[in-house]
């Protein structure tokens, strides 16, 4: 699928790597096939959106998804999950945009949310992507961290069974 | 830590610390499972991990803080340590406690976690670029900008 072309020193093909920068800040990188303007259009324009934001191994469903792309324009995305009993809401706004080059935008769904910058940089006709999420404080990066039971549902869930057939066999010393 | 706080009303199991000992030898994962809710289901223990989250704090700190004799908080400690969720380090005379080694695995979890979630999300918008680049060649190469 992928074409090989790997003599590129420090080029990862096409593999996504993460990284914890800083104290507050996570950095994702990922190259892509096609040039920039159409990664930034596959992102920006809501019908093509949706196709990929969110992957089906997640269990969510997305529900709407509003993208008013230029500086001072909001978004909004709702979700269902299974697990959730109300629609889940993700919102902010547009700080900058540069078509085919930068979006930089706000996530207001909680006070401790990032502030994410993607850039779409050209490299032999693709497309380096580099996702920056800086968080207002260590501990906003941290409580997101400490949340990781919301995104693994099901290891928490054989926690809980486990937890509950010991409770009920064990005897209160 | 939304998952200490659900378990508020779920009896307390039995913690049998020599058990837990005798296991070391063959440490298995049931045994860190064991020791890790067996730690959680006591909420003076949820408190001083909520505590240790906001900062380090000695033995004697915590004793007073939950209203507690120094033994008694040792004993607690000590079994918030068995479960790795707590370590501690004396010097003089002072036992300093902090967040233990599992919120390290934590953390490494859960950037794993987070780049499988963009991964995969990455895959799945190679799809919609590819459906893209396959409809420009179709309308004759036309440059969009």
């Amino acid at each position: 699928m992928v074409a090989s072309r790997e003599n590129e020193p420090g080029s990862a093909n096409n593999r996504t790597t993460t990284e914890r920068k800083s104290d507050r800040e996570m950095v994702i990188t990922r190259i892509f096939d096609a040039p920039p303007r159409l990664v930034f259009e596959a992102w920006t324009t809501p019908e093509l959106f949706r196709q990929w934001w969110v992957p089906k191994s997640s269990g969510a469903t997305l529900l709407s998804c509003e993208q008013d792309v230029r500086v001072g324009g909001g978004y909004r995305l709702e979700f269902a999950h299974p697990r959730a009993a109300a629609p889940l809401a993700f919102f902010g706004r547009y700080l900058e945009v540069v078509p085919n080059a930068r979006h930089v935008w706000t996530n207001e769904e909680s006070e401790d949310g990032a502030v994410t910058t993607v850039t779409f940089e050209e490299k032999d006709g693709k497309t380096l992507l580099v996702m920056r999420e800086l968080y207002p404080s260590k501990e906003a990066l941290d409580i997101a961290i400490e949340g990781m039971d919301e995104a693994m549902p099901e290891t928490f869930e054989q926690l809980d069974q486990f937890l509950i057939a010991r409770g009920a066999g064990a005897e209160r010393s | 830590m939304s998952l200490i706080l659900r378990h508020e009303s779920v009896p307390l199991p039995a913690f049998d610390r020599h058990a837990i000992l005798n296991h070391m030898a063959q440490y298995s994962e049931r045994t860190r499972i064991d020791a890790s809710f067996a730690a959680l289901a006591d909420p003076t223990r949820r408190g001083v991990l909520e505590q240790l989250m906001r900062a380090d704090a000695s033995v004697t700190d915590l004793a007073e803080r939950f209203h507690m004799t120094l033994t008694g908080m040792r004993k607690h400690i000590g079994i918030l340590e068995q479960a790795e969720l707590v370590t501690t380090e004396k010097v003089g005379r002072v036992r300093t406690c902090r967040l233990g080694s599992r919120r390290l695995e934590e953390e490494s979890a859960w950037i794993e976690n987070y780049r499988q979630t963009w991964a995969a999300r990455f895959d799945a918008l190679d799809s919609v670029i590819e459906e893209l680049k396959r409809k420009e060649k179709r309308d004759g190469r036309k440059q969009r900008e």
